[in-house]
């Protein structure tokens, strides 16, 4: 009903279906950032922050942005003045562009394409290349090894991330999330698991493991953070930046992080479908368990990021191509072995 | 092949035992202290700030002495005979007035070693930690509890009396001094009978005293 | 092709690390020439933390004020240094300093050394990127220094220590106090091998890096930690006993190339770890043997005038061989002190050992020679 209405409005379709990924990556950035401090105090055996807000300083990162905005925009004097202005705004809309494709729920898709992996996949490569113009535009020695990691990492680690998505591809044989997600609905595996990939087949567990580590890479998360190593590189290619600026970068590290959890979730963990069949279904639930089984990734991601020490950067670079890379073909073979014999 | 395998495998087995730790301490108590609702118990012998019971103090100067940095600034003027200014507590004898004691807390280096001099133990650290200033001048104690007019009374008091010890010694000393020289004299005079008397010790050597 | 390599301007980076780096554990400033990340020189620049501790202790007037600046030198160890200078006014002064006075140092010094090698583990951690451990091995440190801050009132910079005894005695609880850090920490160091020593990342990390060859270090004049990762078992408190370390039975852990090669970094972080264990058992036997009754400071001289004369005396820090060279010319303050820092050396190393290594391996280098800055200006 409401989709007939917009859709005769072409300019507000438009506009409404921008707003929503948007104000869902504003919201999840302010909690995130808040959960990430707390999560981090308490393993720690720390609080985090407590005060601002009242309760348990939900309102830090509020107060944080707003101390960034207030922050003076610096511009190192021999920095490419052009391309170091834009590199955080197009890391941000690379991010904030992949989300179209995203099936937040049955009812609600930006674009429902029918090759929304491709697009996704294609899209956020563009982070590279906003990584690699801010180490250089910035002038600065740190932010060119930070620059020429990240651009190692990324386009090294795209390979994993693409042939694992790849075996999903060849179990749904479609390129629509939306399609993807619609074939893991029901609970028939053994009775009464969900109809999700990662259940319906031995070597997609596989795949998800290899896709999970590659994903840590994709969003620069420990142990594969060399980009901005805080302990060797000071910051890496976000060194030169403050205020707003360097905010933006963060908000696009935090929606990178859930848009390849979101990924992660609807390729292998069934999307929006609930765990429990029709029990709790419906758009509203599917909304719900979608963000869940995301930020249960992200939680996971947190959860590392504060247990381990980082890889060095030719150890990161043996990790892939040695394993990672000839283990996910192996496995896309092995699942499409699977396909033919067992379907 | 089968190297890799396992090697993956004890990666994976590690990385897991490191997050089982830290899964457990994500749900263990906090060991921080939320600071300014709560604060820490300091134990009785912390040393965070110096104080000095001034009227237990009895101007000796040994903690001045004794500090590393020159921190503490004391100013004694001994009191005029007229004035008894009593007892310490401990039950030495008070014989001067404290125009400054200021100790100066931003070059106090807390090592202690102020407090163990003291004949009277009245300098000693409180575990008083928050006494943070805008301006390094707010940082010097003045532990002198006299008024400035009291102070200058007291001075004028002092340099009379020292004025007038001064003159009573300078007399003294020149009463000594002729005393010495009729003393002398007399010596003199004897042995001039002495030399007379006997006329035979021409080589007799010189008296000098000191 | 060939001409277009030749026409690329190749240029080694010339790269400033420090003095405001994160993990140079303090101002040191390292000048790296760069190839990619590549290290072909590593020059150390230091002096940004020279506080002239040697020549400030000649304008003291009393040997005793010198004390509260050796705290300063290594702060992170200051018990372990005020031992050293007073062990050396001891010899030079030939006082007899009662038994548990020496209990009270060892069992402080032990604890001191505990506290220092949390310190230098957790932030060789954190150097690594993982910074939980460095948490946890703050937590412990904390309870050290509350240990600390009930016998002497301070919680970095004791003066503690006394030329022939201590300034006061150790707070009623002490034994208690100490006895339950010790059932409390023993868990702790399984949990923190298992979060940091054998996790895989972290080994991959460190062994095989910045390897120290036994002659190497031995020409250098390495000592400590950094001396018996690289497999020499050498421990001023075995070899050349001082207070009363030869009362006590403990073992020295040295490197053995477990994970890699010998004198690699995870050696010198392994040692570090197993000294703490031992270190438990000296406090443990400190403990018992401890005499209950006894004036501390009853052999503390009312004035301290050595005669003509000068004496060098070394100590086990929990960083290496610590050395007061002292001489006095019979008058209240010293003529001179030397301090002979093992940071100092080690840092000398530094140049000889990460030639060739990457930026993250230096970073690791330098956090497991585990210096303090503190100590390399003095």
């Amino acid at each position: 009903m409401i989709e007939g209405f917009i859709n005769n409005l072409p300019m507000i379709t438009i506009l409404v279906h921008a707003a929503i990924p948007l104000t869902i990556i504003l919201v999840y950035a302010l909690v995130a950032i808040w959960g990430e401090r707390k999560i981090a105090g308490f393993i720690q055996d720390r609080l985090g922050p407590m005060r601002v807000g009242g309760w348990h300083g939900w309102a830090q990162s509020i107060a944080d942005l707003l101390k960034l905005i207030q922050k003076e925009d610096i511009l190192p004097k021999d920095a490419s003045r052009f391309l170091f202005r834009f590199a955080p705004f197009m890391m941000f809309a690379a991010s904030y562009a992949a989300f179209a494709v995203i099936p937040f729920s049955s009812s609600y898709i930006g674009s429902n394409i029918n090759i929304g992996v491709f697009y996704l996949l294609a899209v956020t490569s563009v982070l590279t290349l906003s990584v690699i113009m801010a180490g250089w535009a910035s002038n600065n020695k740190w932010s060119l090894l930070g620059g020429m990691r990240s651009a190692a990492q990324m386009v090294s680690y795209e390979v994993p991330t693409i042939a694992t998505v790849l075996t999903v591809i060849v179990v749904s044989g479609s390129l629509n999330l939306m399609t993807v997600t619609e074939m893991q609905s029901g609970n028939d595996i053994l009775g009464f698991l969900p109809n999700w990939f990662i259940f319906q087949n031995p070597f997609l567990i596989v795949a998800f493991i290899i896709f999970f580590i590659s994903i840590l890479a994709e969003s620069h998360r420990v142990p594969f953070d060399l980009p901005e190593s805080e302990s060797e590189l000071v910051a890496g290619y976000q060194t030169e930046y403050s205020g707003m600026r360097w905010a933006m970068f963060m908000l696009a590290e935090y929606a990178d992080m859930l848009l390849l959890s979101l990924l992660g979730a609807v390729l292998f963990f069934g999307g929006w479908n609930s765990p429990f069949g029709e029990f709790m279904g419906g758009p509203a639930w599917g909304f719900f368990w979608f963000m869940l089984k995301g930020l249960l990734l992200v939680f996971v991601m947190m959860w590392i990021r504060w247990t381990l020490p980082r890889y060095r950067v030719d150890q990161l670079m043996h990790i892939c191509w040695s394993i990672l890379i000839p283990l996910s073909f192996i496995n896309l073979v092995l699942v499409a072995l699977w396909e033919v014999i067992f379907n | 092949m089968l190297n890799t395998v396992k090697e993956g495998w004890t990666t994976f087995k590690s990385i897991f035992t490191g997050m089982g730790v830290t899964m457990r301490h994500l749900f263990g108590p906090s060991v921080t202290l939320q600071y300014p609702d709560e604060k820490m118990e300091l134990p009785k012998g912390a040393r965070a700030k110096l104080y000095v019971n001034i009227d237990d103090c009895i101007g000796c100067n040994l903690c001045a002495r004794a500090c590393p940095v020159n921190c503490i600034d004391i100013e004694t003027v001994a009191a005029t005979s007229d004035v008894d200014l009593g007892k310490t507590s401990t039950g030495n004898p008070k014989r001067f007035w404290l125009t400054r004691f200021n100790i100066d807390m931003a070059k106090c280096m807390y090592c202690d070693l102020c407090v163990y001099p003291c004949p009277t133990d009245c300098i000693y650290m409180v575990p008083e930690y928050e006494y943070s200033e805008f301006d390094r001048s707010g940082l010097v104690y003045h532990f002198s509890n006299l008024k400035p007019e009291m102070v200058a009374e007291v001075k004028e008091k002092a340099e009379k009396e020292a004025a007038e010890k001064k003159r009573q010694k300078e007399e003294m000393m020149r009463k000594k001094a002729e005393e010495k020289k009729r003393k002398e004299l007399e010596k003199q005079k004897l042995e001039a009978n002495k030399s007379i008397k006997e006329d035979d010790s021409s080589s007799k050597p010189e008296n000098n005293d000191s | 092709m060939v001409e277009i390599l030749d026409n690329i301007d190749q240029r080694e980076m010339v790269i400033n690390m420090g003095p405001q780096h994160p993990s140079t554990h303090g101002v040191l400033r390292l000048e790296l020439v760069l190839d990619g990340e590549i290290i072909k020189k590593v020059t150390p620049n230091i002096g940004y933390l020279h506080r002239c501790f040697e020549k400030y202790a000649e304008q003291m007037d009393d040997y005793s004020k010198v004390i509260p600046y050796t705290d300063r030198m290594d702060y992170v160890s200051a018990i372990n240094q005020e031992h050293g200078y007073v062990l050396a006014m001891e010899r030079l002064l030939e006082i007899d300093v009662p038994e548990r006075v020496e209990y009270i140092r060892v069992i402080m010094a032990e604890l001191q050394r505990i506290a220092s090698h949390l310190l230098g583990i957790g932030a060789f951690g954190l150097d690594l990127g993982a910074f939980t451990p460095f948490l946890y091995c703050f937590t412990e440190r904390e309870k050290i220094l509350d240990i600390f801050e009930r016998t002497t009132g301070a919680r970095l910079l004791y003066n503690y220590m006394a030329v022939g005894g201590l300034m006061k005695d150790v707070h009623p609880e002490f034994k208690t106090d100490t006895a339950d850090f010790l059932k409390t920490f023993r868990p702790k160091i399984k949990e923190l091998n298992d979060l940091l020593s054998y996790n895989d990342i972290f080994i991959k990390r460190t062994a095989n890096i910045g390897v120290l060859p036994k002659q190497v270090a031995i020409n250098y004049g390495a000592s400590g930690p950094v001396l018996r990762g690289s497999g020499v078992q050498w421990d001023l408190r075995k070899n050349d006993p001082y207070s009363i370390y030869e009362k006590f039975d403990f073992e020295i852990p040295v490197g053995m190339g477990e994970m890699g090669t010998l004198g690699d970094c995870w050696d010198r972080y392994i040692v570090r770890v197993r000294e703490m264990e031992q270190s438990l058992r000296i406090i443990e036997q400190a403990l018992d043997g401890l005499p209950e009754e006894g004036d501390v400071t009853e052999a503390v001289p009312k004035r301290i005038r050595p005669k003509n004369g000068s004496i060098y005396t070394r100590s086990e820090s929990p960083r290496g061989e610590l050395g007061y060279y002292i001489e006095s010319n019979n008058s209240a303050s010293p003529y001179r002190v030397k301090a002979r820092a093992p940071s100092f050396v080690h840092l000398g190393m530094l140049p000889a050992i990460s030639k060739g290594s990457l930026i993250a391996d230096l970073v690791a280098i330098v956090g497991s020679i585990d210096i303090v800055l503190g100590e390399v200006d003095r």
